[in-house]
């Protein structure tokens, strides 16, 4: 049987996850739970793999589409694709399922199944969102992954679970109200395009031509890209709109913060790129030094207040706000260095931040704390848990032959050709990247033993264990992709290359050919 | 035809307004006394004053309707009487009390 | 064909080094990861003597071995290869690094014999020989740049390789940063390289230099060229980049010598020889990388002069002596540079060898005041380091004299250099003199200082070979290049080291070389005055430090004020700390406090506590007095029927 080539198998790849999260809510062995899962993960995995297998990287177009009429009235329909700006991320995701179920293997021991579910759920609405090429299928996929996250966040999480997870629902909630009522606006629109129907279809928004004047704020085009605009900044987070992310990682438990930094913040910047530069490109353009002035801001400003945290996920959850920056930074620059750089950023930091949070999980089911100060000393207690601690944060530094520098120097190259003070501005990021996690590598794992360390010495009971051989199995795959994705970045951004040229060369009247 | 009705004089209107005024009385009723039997009976004056608009209005317009109507209206306010006023008894065997004001658990 | 495998022999070598060394970092069997690492480093520089003599056979204008492995990254119109080349200069460097690396890994045997993590420490080493060599064989600025950050991860690792002690993790931390620091310049420099020329690869970058100077200080050239050595002077420890350096003595000594001394330390150097065509269109950068150079040669070798500790002295002479190199290229003498960058890597690992031979036989006592007389301990140690001491001060027909004369004349001579150039050169020359003397003097010399309790013991072969190799070397490797000058008087030496370099060094435009005449004369007179200027600062010191102590303590107590300046670095530190560092962690407390906690998140909670207050207030409504609620039924069907009714 040979599913990739089969047409529908990114109907398959969105409703495989509901499925098994159906199965799982009805599976009667509580032991074997996990194991289900992860054969679940796996298998979605492998799937997504036959997508990459048939994916032809030679053509912009929009590859096995699907689409059926849903609500004929308004012109919404069921209506998917996938072209090279969204097959990394669906990957990233499918990627991710797995490590993330291992790694919380024993972090989870409450309501196993349901967290298990939740997180199929989740898997299932991030991917519908990346692949959904309709207005409204976008907003329910959008909207559902919040539900899951949702719980995941309050259920399972730590002391301050319930303040984090509330504003982390509102503050994004508040922003996918706007994009709501953008959408319906743009419907509105569509008979000119179609001839009379009213139509969701992305690729109609796409033919829209929304009337623009420059410097005048109440045109339709600035107030629908605005609209949009909040809505995925709220998610990337960019700054000034960062500050639940902070709070959501700190209480999220590891799987939580590593689907929320590895994927979710992915679709804000993703929504950038699909929706609102092709959709809106003359407001696009005439308001990037904004974004890319809130990019910088974000860069530094994070970098800066990872700095000061006492908190290894809360210095993690600022680095993130930096490394987000960086994407922004990359894609309002428009150019392609810019841009291909901040695709791959996203995969990056999905993977880098993910592999530091699966790690900072691993010392907190050890030891309960996260606290670097009670920290020090760690490394001769747990060698081989520093080596990969450390082969991590040299991919968040950007250290070459790390993924995080492909990605890193493609951006600042974006960024110096769009001005050189904007560059300037960046690269001090560079800087102050390196300055925080080193400073929280020395503080935790070197020097003279800290309190943890101490205590485990004299307390059989409390002894530090290095990584088992699940955790070490949990991080390898990520090791790996740091790893294959420094040295070998072509035959990732070949996936990209297409798509990410049509769209600089067409962005004034951008189009998808639906192949 | 109707005209040399004997009730020529008492016109559609004069029904309506009673209607009213019983409706009334059973609205103020509802709303300002505090025991419960009689907030109960409020409740039944108020349907039977809808009673009389029915038969007016079927009797005025020639047609059926409004009396079939009457009907239905008779047997739901039976239907109601009975489930509240068990409700009631149910209530004042529990609270000893038959203050509406003395149920408040609905405050927000 | 059979150049590309030699060249990937050579760069997996040690990679693969460091990958059996690191999966079995737990052992503690010094003898396995010593053979393996050493092994390693070995192989590969066999594979740059089979490179080199292949480069030999080639016709002088054509020497260049390209191997092209694979696309790295392609964008747009960037093209980023992993391709290496080997031609004269990386050449150079090649058998620097494998041969003086292969020595270095030996030494390291016996050094770290006793250390619990001694396969974690070889791991290390190799993989720092496999960036280093990277950064060599680079053919674009990009792979450079791989290396270039690599060897900084490397000396990170290895600086903190006792990490247990705070200070020594917080040094290697130091180092990675400032070097982080000119990262970032480098990679400005590097977009504008791309931006202007389309491309990265340096023989493409060198062909397309511009032929005329460029003379304004905003042009594309000198602005590249500068961000480039800003890079340099963090990686090569020059002004003001130039802290991290004498903390990096935190780490291993064999490490110091290796990384510290002798290799990761030049890259600076090399890479502006590597692009000296660009640097040779931008004046001003050429000027502001003299001026650096020299001031930093002064500067270092004043703070060298008063340092206690054995290895920071050989630091801040690092440091002084690649502001030499960087003077010399500064003022257009390339080949003299990468001359001094060769022979300084020879008597200096010698040295820091020595000094570890020194520490080792010392049992981790570092400190020059309570050593002394240990000439007759350790004879063979003594011995070599002599021979390093004599180089390193310029001692007539010693490497270091030849590299270090030329670059002093050229730095007089040149149409780019100048008169004050030379004084600088000259002091530092004296200076160099002057502590290196007194480092012998206090270390070997004079009376034992010694504890009662240690007794210090000559170290085994595996140590001492390498002094003794390194020796030879510091003593000939100079002949290589001997000046015009003195080859006159020495009987018409051929400088092979300048016909080696000649045709990938650009020289000075011919209008400018023909603005500036001098004689033969000068050169003798000039090269008379700094060495006899040396030899009586070093006679001195010797007086001084062996015989004489009371005028030093004299000196120091009537200069107390110039004393405590030096003897504290100038407050570098804690300038930078102060003005720098501490209130930047301050104000990003603020920032965080002030902006994220106060601003934002208020602001989210007011919205979110408009919301509650209006929920509240509206709850009042509902009181739960159901005849209430009856009257709100009411009351609306009586507006809506009034409505309905009046309209």
């Amino acid at each position: 049987m040979n599913i990739g080539a089969s047409s529908s198998i990114l109907s398959l790849i969105i409703f495989l996850p509901l499925l098994f999260a159906l199965v799982i809510s009805f599976w009667p062995q509580r032991q074997t739970l996990r194991e289900l899962a992860l054969g679940f993960s796996l298998i979605q995995l492998a799937v997504s793999l036959l997508l990459l297998r048939d994916f032809d990287s030679t053509t912009a177009a929009l590859q096995f589409t699907e689409q059926f009429t849903w609500i004929e009235r308004f012109g919404i329909s069921y209506f998917v694709g996938v072209d090279g700006i969204s097959l990394m991320l669906v990957i990233l995701t499918t990627v991710l399922m797995p490590i993330m179920i291992l790694g919380s293997w024993k972090s989870i021991s409450e309501q196993v199944k349901g967290f298990h579910v939740a997180l199929f759920v989740l898997q299932s609405a991030m991917l519908g969102s990346f692949l959904a090429m309709d207005a409204i299928l976008f907003y329910v996929f959008w909207e559902l992954s919040l539900i899951p996250m949702y719980f995941i966040v309050g259920i399972w999480g730590g002391a301050r679970r319930i303040y984090a997870t509330v504003k982390f629902f509102i503050y994004t909630m508040a922003g996918s109200l706007l994009m709501l009522l953008a959408i319906i606006f743009m419907m509105r629109l569509t008979p000119e395009v179609t001839g009379g129907a009213i139509s969701a279809s992305l690729l109609d928004f796409y033919k829209l031509e929304i009337p623009f004047i420059a410097g005048d704020f109440f045109t339709p085009q600035t107030l629908l890209f605005f609209a949009f605009a909040v809505a995925f900044a709220i998610k990337v987070p960019l700054f000034p709109l960062h500050t639940w992310l902070p709070d959501a990682h700190v209480e999220a438990p590891t799987p939580g913060s590593v689907v929320l930094a590895g994927v979710m913040l992915k679709m804000g910047t993703y929504g950038f790129l699909r929706w609102v530069i092709p959709l809106f490109p003359d407001a696009s353009s005439h308001y990037a030094w904004l974004f890319i002035a809130l990019g910088l801001v974000g860069i530094i400003y994070g970098a800066l207040v990872a700095m000061i945290q006492p908190d290894m996920k809360k210095l993690v959850a600022y680095s993130s706000v930096s490394h987000m920056g960086y994407v922004i930074l990359g894609l309002f620059v428009m150019n392609v260095y810019g841009m291909g750089g901040s695709l791959y950023q996203m995969l990056n930091h999905g993977i880098s931040t993910g592999g530091l949070f699966l790690l900072i999980g691993m010392i907190y089911e050890r030891t309960h704390s996260r606290e670097i100060s009670k920290y020090g000393g760690l490394a001769a207690a747990m060698p081989i848990f520093t080596i990969f601690f450390i082969i991590v944060t040299m991919s968040s530094i950007a250290v070459p032959l790390t993924n995080g520098f492909v990605g890193e120097f493609l951006i600042l190259m974006g960024a110096y050709q769009y001005s050189f003070t904007a560059s300037i501005f960046a690269v001090t990021g560079v800087i102050l990247g390196a300055t925080y996690m080193l400073w929280m590598v020395k503080n935790i794992f070197f020097g003279p033993a800290g309190e943890i360390v101490k205590a485990s010495e004299h307390d059989p009971e409390h002894r530090l264990h290095d990584m088992s051989k699940r955790e070490i199995a949990v991080m390898l795959p990520i090791v790996i992709l740091i790893f294959w994705m420094g040295l070998f970045p072509n035959t990732i951004m070949d996936y990209s290359k297409q798509s990410i040229n049509h769209l600089l060369q067409n962005k004034q009247n951008y189009s998808l050919e639906v192949k | 035809m109707l005209e040399t009705s004997m009730f020529s004089e008492i016109g559609l209107n004069h029904y309506l307004v009673l209607s009213a005024l019983l409706f009334t009385i059973g609205m103020a009723g509802i709303l300002l006394r505090r025991n419960l039997i009689v907030v109960l009976m409020s409740i039944e004056l108020m349907l039977n004053a809808v009673n009389i608009s029915f038969v007016a209005f079927s009797k005025y317009n020639m047609n059926s309707e409004g009396q079939v109507m009457v009907f239905f209206v008779m047997t739901i306010a039976a239907a109601e009487a009975a489930v509240g006023l068990a409700i009631i008894v149910s209530i004042f065997k529990r609270f000893k009390e038959v203050n509406i004001r003395f149920f408040e658990h609905l405050k927000g | 064909m059979d150049h590309q495998i030699l060249i990937a022999v050579l760069l997996l070598s040690p990679l693969l080094g460091f990958l059996i060394n690191g999966f079995r970092f737990r052992s503690q069997s010094y003898v396995i990861a010593g053979t393996v690492a050493t092994l390693a480093v070995t192989v590969s520089f066999v594979c740059s003597i089979l490179l080199f003599i292949e480069l030999l056979a080639l016709p002088a204008e054509s020497r260049r071995i390209t191997a092209h492995f694979f696309e790295w990254i392609n964008l747009g119109d960037l093209n980023i290869n992993a391709a290496f080349v080997v031609d004269q200069i990386s050449s150079i460097m090649l058998l620097i690094i494998t041969g003086v690396g292969a020595l270095i890994h030996l030494f390291s045997i016996g050094y770290m014999h006793h250390d619990k993590g001694v396969t974690k420490y070889f791991s290390y080493l190799n993989f720092f020989v496999f960036n280093m060599l990277i950064l060599v064989l680079g053919d674009s600025l990009v792979t450079m740049f791989v290396g270039w950050e690599g060897v900084g991860l490397c000396s990170y690792l290895l600086i903190g390789f006792w990490f247990s002690d705070s200070a020594k993790a917080a040094a290697g931390m130091k180092a990675f940063i400032t070097n982080r620091v000119g990262d970032a310049a480098f990679l400005l420099g590097m977009f504008i390289l791309f931006m202007t020329f389309g491309t990265l690869n340096f023989y493409e970058l060198n062909a397309l230099a511009p032929t005329t100077m460029e003379a304004s200080w905003l042009g594309a050239v000198t602005l590249a060229t500068l961000m480039l050595f800003i890079g340099a002077t963090g990686k090569s420890a020059q002004i003001p980049l130039y802290v991290w350096l004498p903390d990096a003595m935190a780490g291993p000594t064999p490490v110091s010598a290796l990384i510290h001394a002798a290799t990761m330390v030049t890259a600076g150097v090399y890479m502006i020889i590597r692009l000296n065509p660009m640097f040779v269109a931008a004046p001003n950068t050429m000027m502001v990388i003299a001026i650096v150079g020299a001031a930093t040669a002064v500067m270092a070798a004043t703070i060298g002069v008063v340092q206690n500790d054995i290895k920071k002295v050989l630091a801040y002479s690092t440091v002084s002596q690649l502001g030499y190199m960087f003077l010399a290229v500064g003022v257009g003498a390339f080949g003299a540079g990468m001359m001094h960058l060769m022979t300084h890597a020879f008597f200096k690992a010698l040295m820091f060898l020595g000094s570890g031979s020194v520490i080792h036989a010392m049992h981790e006592e570092q400190d020059i005041r309570k050593m002394g007389g240990l000439r007759k301990y350790l004879p063979v140690t003594h011995f070599t380091f002599i021979l390093g001491w004599l180089a390193i001060i310029g001692f007539p027909f010693f490497s270091g004299f030849f590299s270090k004369d030329e670059i002093l004349w050229q730095s007089f001579s040149s149409p780019r250099g100048h008169t004050l150039l030379w004084v600088a050169g000259a002091l530092g020359a004296v200076l160099t003199a002057f502590y290196m003397t007194r480092l012998m003097a206090l270390t070997f010399w004079g009376k034992s200082r010694v504890d009662k309790n240690i007794h210090p013991h000559e170290s085994p072969w595996t140590m001492t070979v390498p002094l003794i190799i390194l020796g030879i070397l510091s003593v000939i490797s100079g002949f290589i290049g001997v000046p015009h000058a003195i080859a006159e008087f020495m009987g018409h030496i051929p400088n092979y080291w300048q016909q080696w370099l000649a045709p990938v060094i650009r020289p000075l435009p011919i209008e400018e070389l023909q603005s500036v005449t001098h004689t033969l004369s000068e050169e003798y007179m000039l090269m008379g005055i700094s060495v006899f200027l040396a030899m009586c600062s070093a006679i001195f010191a010797y007086v001084v430090y062996t015989k004489k102590k009371h005028i030093a303590e004299n000196t120091a107590q009537s200069l107390k004020p110039i004393y405590n300046l030096l003897d504290n670095k100038y407050y570098v530190d804690e300038i930078y700390f102060g003005a720098i560092i501490n209130p930047l962690v301050k104000q990003s407390r603020n920032l965080w406090y002030y902006i994220d906690v106060n601003v934002i998140d208020r602001m989210t909670h007011v919205a979110s506590d408009v919301a509650t207050n209006g929920g509240k207030l509206v709850k009042t409504l509902q009181n739960g007095n159901m005849q209430q609620y009856a009257m709100y039924v009411s009351l609306g069907l009586i507006i809506v029927l009034s409505y309905v009714l009046m309209r």
